[in-house]
């Protein structure tokens, strides 16, 4: 009686353990905590970080590190796909942009002014997407799979078939450097976190590109430019992917078009899918994408640190994703609880 | 003997007490439907009369909650709509479910092709789709893509489809939609051929002068409610227009309370010969401050067309438009809401919620859109606005954070009227605002319309709901065929009058 009578109480009492599970960040978040878990029991290592030559050094870090071109990429993706768009044509960009960005650099330019044309390549490829869409009208899939196939052509064409190899040392910083021991890249991604979150969370952006991605009609019918909100987001789906190749680019320290950024539109998919968003559009999440790219890249790195032979990467990761997915569907858990109801009753 | 005699008199097919509830609304409500055999039966209704409920209920497309369903005396329980086509009853859908690049033999066999030692006899199946045709005395190239022939034909060959050597029932949904003068009576003179072979015809049709032309007796829907049922020679055009728009029988007295507050002055939207071809023709429309004006009008008349050309959700090909005294063309719906100009759309899940979003960001969208991207309504500012608007519209919700799409129809139409004001709109277009909403919300609603007309805004209100449009409106254009027609002014707006009006006389 005393309870019920006290409001803060009943709150506590109320949040229970179905409505945690009911969060869209649960099952991410558990599903990386977890897969640290293993981790931590079967490399009993994996957490120690050290510091070797000046900079962050251990699994964790190398989880991270090797997650960066992956969390740029599926941060546009995650924009794109809260406008019930896709972008298949992310890899095919990454491609485009390392093979702009070495020929600039063999055309002797100065690094700034490569930086900033080989970024505007990729924001430029996002355009052309986001005018199929938008202008055109063009099913998403079927807009951006074109660039995805001529995207790489594209690449092959500027590097005419080469491997192009180059030495810039602005650039190798920016990808393999450290600044103040982390690993530059890491810093890099952060930053591109922190201003999509300021542009799209901080200003009402990221209010209309969710309105556009659950009922574009209505939107317009409310006064927003539905257009205009999708080509940006493809711009910007193009431009993150421009910042991927470019430090893919920086790592090999050439451009190689066969093989850049290749599949990586389905592991950035997967990764804005596993953070709660939706295809069928209406939300987004940046921060749950972060989190889905890490239980990818922690999947990965993890069973290379396993005992397991790297054969069993890619059928491991399908089957998490699989089970992460699962797990958020309200309505498997709801009639997973039921069976264990009826079971105990 | 009786018994044959009541067999002779028994209705072909009679649905009785039929009730339907969706969530959030009463689509059906204790309906009673008779048909004759060889009889063809229009079932008229506005948009949400409940006339596809009915059919799909009929048809075993959906499931009834309660009443009772007899076939030729018989009852029956069907819940698919082969289950009903087995049993005698077909039905047409207004979009033609065929296939356009296929042959006309494969649209007519699609289900069961004639098999010779386990292959397909294309030879055979042309000879199938032939008989079929002939039910039709329709005799074209079975083997030609469907495409290559005229909408008219395509419809009879989906009628062929439907029809079985043993159909007792058919339902045609719209079948004159796309079609011309000439082809509908094409339709027509195999419509009355089946009737003569003693089948059972509904006729679903907005087109009123053809139900003249073709049906036997005639039944109206409103509102999820049978309102009648007639012999057409007995159903004069005026009263069959006042059995579809009004509601006579349950409210006495449509009369709006004043007319006292005509206002006067200049109007704020001044529209001058706006249309656009083959869409509207072109109307004069002025808004003031304060002053309610009515579309109505029976379905397809423009009413729809003319809130979107105000509103420039469609673009006007002719005509001028002055806002304030000056002059202005809207050309898109993000220049209307800057103009403080705002629309609540007829089909409310399709275009005016956003069902994935709160209903806090609902309210605030249209505020927000006004302000520009950069100027984001900080986090307890929306929640200030979006408690007051759930505060003064009764918007019941549990709290501002439930997701729209999760709300009843009534509170749905609500959050939208609480998004137009929110953004202080000063003009307010309101298509079909009572549109699938429970009795109870529906006067809440039109009070609300009512007030906020005291408060000064200028609303444009259009409606099919006929008493709706005399209690809300100060004055109300009547609109027919895609025209408008003429303008009934303060105490001249009544039933009687508009209907006058609309049917031409």
């Amino acid at each position: 009686m005393v309870h019920a009578d006290n409001p803060r109480a009943v709150a506590v009492r109320r949040f229970s353990f179905g409505e945690l599970t009911g969060r869209t960040w649960f099952w991410p978040v558990a599903a990386l905590a977890l897969i640290f878990l293993v981790d931590a029991v079967v490399s009993p290592g994996f957490f120690s970080i050290r510091i070797v030559q000046g900079r962050l050094f251990g699994s964790l870090i190398d989880v991270f590190y090797r997650g960066t071109p992956g969390a740029l990429v599926a941060l546009g993706m995650a924009v794109v796909i809260g406008t019930k768009g896709i972008d298949l044509s992310v890899g095919a960009v990454v491609a485009i942009v390392g093979a702009v960005m070495t020929n600039l650099i063999h055309r002797d330019f100065s690094p700034v002014s490569v930086l900033f044309l080989t970024l505007g390549a990729g924001a430029l490829c996002g355009l052309w997407n986001g005018f199929l869409v938008a202008i055109l009208d063009i099913q998403p899939i079927i807009a951006t799979l074109i660039l995805m196939v001529a995207g790489r052509g594209i690449a092959l064409l500027i590097d005419e078939g080469l491997i192009v190899t180059f030495r810039s040392d602005f650039f190798s910083a920016i990808s393999t450097g450290q600044f103040l021991t982390v690993p530059s890249r890491i810093i890099v991604a952060a930053g591109t976190f922190l201003a999509l979150w300021l542009v799209l969370r901080r200003t009402a952006l990221g209010l209309f590109v969710e309105s556009v991605g659950a009922n574009s009609a209505a939107a317009n019918l409310t006064g927003i430019n539905a257009k205009l909100v999708k080509i940006g987001a493809y711009t910007l789906s193009g431009l993150c992917a421009g910042i991927a190749g470019m430090l893919i680019c920086g790592d090999i320290r050439g451009s190689d078009s066969n093989n850049a950024g290749l599949f990586m539109e389905l592991d950035a998919i997967l990764a804005v899918v596993i953070g709660g968003g939706s295809l069928v559009g209406g939300r987004f999440y940046l921060g749950l994408t972060i989190i889905g790219v890490l239980v990818i890249q922690g999947l990965t790195t993890s069973i290379l640190v396993s005992p397991l032979p790297f054969q069993f990467t890619m059928v491991v990761k399908g089957v998490v994703v699989l089970i992460v997915l699962l797990l958020q569907s309200r309505r498997l858990r709801e009639s997973i609880v039921g069976l264990f109801l009826r079971k105990t009753s | 003997m009786e018994i044959r005699v009541t067999e002779a008199t028994a209705p072909r097919a009679e649905l009785l007490a039929i009730t339907k509830t969706f969530p959030g609304v009463r689509a059906l409500e204790n309906v009673d439907f008779r048909l004759n055999a060889g009889e063809i039966h229009a079932l008229l209704g506005e948009n949400g009369a409940g006339k596809s409920t009915l059919i799909k209920v009929m048809t075993g497309a959906v499931w009834r909650d309660s009443g009772k369903m007899m076939l030729d005396g018989q009852p029956y329980e069907i819940t698919s709509p082969a289950e009903a086509h087995a049993l005698g009853i077909s039905t047409v859908y207004q979009e033609v479910n065929l296939i356009p690049t296929m042959s006309v033999t494969k649209n007519l066999t699609l289900e069961r092709q004639p098999r010779r030692y386990g292959l397909i006899s294309w030879r055979q199946a042309n000879e199938r789709a032939r008989e079929r045709l002939k039910r039709l005395n329709l005799d074209i190239d079975v083997e030609r893509p469907l495409l290559t022939y005229s909408v008219a034909i395509q419809q009879l060959i989906a009628i062929a489809r439907a029809l079985e050597e043993d159909t007792r029932v058919l339902v045609l949904d719209e079948p004159t939609a796309s079609l011309d003068a000439r082809e509908a009576e094409l339709l027509f003179s195999i419509m009355r051929d089946l009737k003569a072979r003693g089948i059972a015809i509904i006729f679903i049709t907005h087109f009123i002068d053809q139900v003249y032309q073709i049906a036997d007796r005639i039944s109206v829907l409103r509102n999820g409610r049978m309102v009648g049922t007639a012999p057409t020679a007995e159903l004069p055009r005026l009263k069959l227009i006042a059995m579809m728009l009004g509601r006579e029988l349950e409210r006495t007295q449509g009369v709006r309370a004043s007319s006292a507050i005509v206002a006067a002055g200049e109007p704020i939207l001044n529209v001058e010969g706006m249309g656009r071809r083959r869409y509207m023709g072109n109307f004069d429309l002025q808004l003031r401050a304060g002053e309610a004006v009515g579309l109505a009008g029976l379905l397809g008349s423009g009413r729809t067309e003319t809130c979107k050309l105000v509103f420039g959700a469609v673009h006007p090909d002719a005509g001028h438009v002055h806002f304030e005294g000056k002059p202005i063309a809207i050309r898109s719906p993000r220049q209307a809401v800057r103009l403080d100009i705002g629309f609540c759309p007829e089909d409310r899940k399709a275009e005016g919620i956003i069902p994935e979003l709160t209903v806090r960001e609902n309210i605030v969208l249209a505020l927000q859109v006004k302000r520009g991207w950069l100027a984001r309504l900080p986090r307890d500012e929306q929640e200030r606005i979006a408690q007051e608007m759930i505060r003064t519209l009764g918007i019941a919700t549990p709290d501002a954070d439930k997701l729209v799409g999760q709300l009843s129809g009534g509170n749905q139409q609500k959050v939208i009227l609480a998004r137009w004001l929110a953004s202080k709109s000063r003009i307010l277009i309101l298509d079909e605002p009572t549109r699938g909403i429970d009795v109870g919300a529906h006067a809440e609603i039109i009070a609300l319309i009512r007030r906020l007309c005291q408060e000064g805004l200028a609303l444009l209100v259009a409606s099919s709901e006929l008493d709706e449009i005399v209690q809300v409106s100060d004055r109300v254009e009547v609109l027919r065929d895609r025209h408008k027609v003429g303008e009934i002014v303060g105490g001249d707006v009544t039933r009687e009058n508009i209907i006058h009006m609309i049917a031409g006389s």
